[in-house]
């Protein structure tokens, strides 16, 4: 207790010091904070809208014209499930329909009740048992009477996926780029404390402090101003998101029929992701600066 | 107290000390003396662990110093306490904290600091210069500072590598004193110096370096040859 106030005494008394280097380099652990913050509001939300596409697409979607018979629906029914490649067959009805939409646009809802009647045809939901089948079910269920048309986004969702798939793992090596250029930028402005008290160390050395004693102070140095990058920068990009979300939230969800992903989950993650990537690049970088001077 | 078995230490080649052994017992108070270049400081630095023997082996208070793991090497110099020339107090701290320090550094409690630096300060003689900064001290008050930091974790051994280069001689002559009592209360004490007529009038154990080797080891004067001409010549031959 007593030598971790002694390190941040200490820790603040050199960033005090130190203010310009300290202050350049939380804003370049800022600035890479940013730019990653960027890359996974893009990966969080990309991967919303694939869940949601997915679960939406995932089935062969038959639409029925809306002056079809029940009678020949039913038969359409029986006729697709005679089928060796179909696994089940749900009946979504158009009232079914609407209220999923509904649902789905959340506060901006409201729009649909101006509609009047609901444009909404009722549907057969198919789930195939081999994706491979695809075609031939699409091709059956064309064939039917009473059937107004059928969509199948497997092949896109498959797309999406793989589009986001690779840019998660773009942005990983972005990310650790960045965070390599971070320790790096950490690390020169500690080692500046480092040469400025290298005769306190070397004494400390003498005297029989262990390395994690003297490494103490600037290990602190470190994470302190890793710290404040990740609390400036997590701060800004919550703040520009929810400005995002108020301009455009409504909008996207009326377009992708995907909604945004929520202002306070995303900050929460990314504080957490900030503060964990922050403290690790702070100390990452001051171990770094001290090694040398630790030798022996 | 410290032993070297055969001790060789080299530098890319360059001799630093060759095959010395040599045995101080405990309470002893021995003076390192040679020439410029001989290996004193190569011996002092083998026994700190600041470097590492090509071969033989180091005992220090029972210790295998030669085969210490590096964690272990902050514990072993708790009990080797050292001095420079050069005092090596930091400058920004008071005559109080420079003593704390060494004490912080080994994670001693505020209640004991502060009971046992005045105490430590007195026996060397600057209880009042307590609030004073370094450069606020003379050139021996601030070698008193210094070893009151050496000492106040009580090591076994105080290393003092030319304490008194940079002092006059009265003043030499007190801090030689202090040394003095120090040994007399049982720390063993190894001393590098230049200074002829200190080694003299203490009249302690003198072992003399030259070239990495030892080559003489006496109680009483100080002495060392020199080899010119291919001729080694004691040095109160050539005074
Ligand atoms: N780090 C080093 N690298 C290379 N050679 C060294 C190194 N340190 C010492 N030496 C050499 O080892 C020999 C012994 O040096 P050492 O420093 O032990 O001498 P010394 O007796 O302390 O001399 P002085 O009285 O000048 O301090 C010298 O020849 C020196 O040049
Ligand atoms: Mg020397």
């Amino acid at each position: 207790m007593k030598a971790i106030f002694y390190n941040i005494k200490q820790a603040f008394r050199q960033i005090g010091r130190n203010r310009g280097m300290s202050t350049a380099s939380i804003f370049s652990i800022t600035a890479m904070l940013l730019i990653l913050g960027l890359f996974f509001i893009i990966t969080v939300n990309l991967n919303l809208f694939t869940e949601v596409v997915k679960a939406d697409y995932d089935l062969v979607e038959v639409y029925v014209e809306d002056d079809a018979s029940q009678m020949t629906i039913n038969k359409d029914i029986e006729d697709l499930k005679a089928l060796d490649e179909v696994e089940s067959i749900t009946f979504r009805t158009k009232d079914e329909a609407l209220k999923i939409m509904k649902k789905r646009w959340g506060e901006s809802g409201y729009l649909l009740d101006s509609l009047g009647e609901n444009p909404l045809p009722s549907s057969l939901l198919i789930s195939i048992k081999n994706v491979d089948d695809a075609e031939a079910v699409i091709d059956k269920a064309n064939a039917l009477p009473g059937i107004e048309s059928v969509k199948y986004y497997k092949e896109t969702v498959e797309k999406l996926t793989k589009a986001t798939n690779f840019l998660q793992t773009g942005s990983l090596i972005v990310m650790a780029f960045l965070v390599l250029v971070s320790i790096i930028v950490v690390s020169n402005t500690v080692k500046l404390t480092v040469f400025a008290r290298s005769k306190e160390i070397e004494i400390m050395k003498y005297i029989g402090a262990t390395n994690w004693f003297i490494r103490g102070p600037f290990l602190t140095e470190g994470i302190i101003i890793g710290l404040f990058a990740a609390l400036v920068s997590s701060g800004l990009i919550t703040l520009i998101y929810s400005k995002v979300v108020d301009i455009i939230g409504t909008d996207v969800v009326a377009i992708l029929s995907s909604p945004l992903v929520p202002t306070d989950y995303l900050a929460g993650n990314l504080l957490i992701i900030f503060l964990a990537l922050g403290i690790s690049i702070g100390a990452c970088g001051s171990i770094v600066s001290m090694r040398k001077f630790l030798d022996k | 107290m410290i032993t070297f078995d055969k001790v060789t230490k080299k530098y890319d080649g360059q001799i630093g000390i060759e095959d010395v052994s040599i045995d101080i017992e405990k309470g002893e108070f021995v003076f390192l003396v040679g020439p410029s270049g001989a290996g004193k400081s190569t011996f002092i630095k083998l026994i700190l662990k600041e470097i590492d023997a090509d071969s033989g082996s180091i005992f220090v208070d029972g210790q295998k110093v030669t085969e210490l793991l590096s964690r272990e090497i902050p514990f072993y110099r708790r009990k080797v306490g050292m001095i420079f020339q050069d005092f090596r107090l930091l400058p920004k701290k008071t005559v109080f904290e420079n003593v704390a320090f060494a004490m912080e550094v080994v994670h001693k409690s505020k209640a004991q600091i502060k009971r046992q630096v005045p105490r430590i300060l007195a026996s060397v003689g600057i209880e009042d210069k307590a609030d004073k900064y370094p450069d606020e001290l003379s050139a021996g008050e601030q070698q008193r500072v210094a070893i009151a930091r050496a000492i106040i974790n009580n090591p076994t051994v105080l290393i003092a590598d030319e304490p008194t280069g940079n002092l006059d001689p009265e003043t030499a002559k007190d801090i030689m004193q202090l040394l003095d009592q120090i040994n007399a209360r049982g720390t063993t004490i190894v001393m590098v110096t230049h200074a002829k007529d200190i080694v003299d009038r203490m009249h302690k154990r003198v072992i003399a370096i030259e070239g990495g080797h030892v080559v003489s080891d006496k109680t009483g004067q100080y002495q060392y040859y020199k080899t010119i001409g291919g001729l080694r010549i004691h040095e109160s031959d050539i005074l």
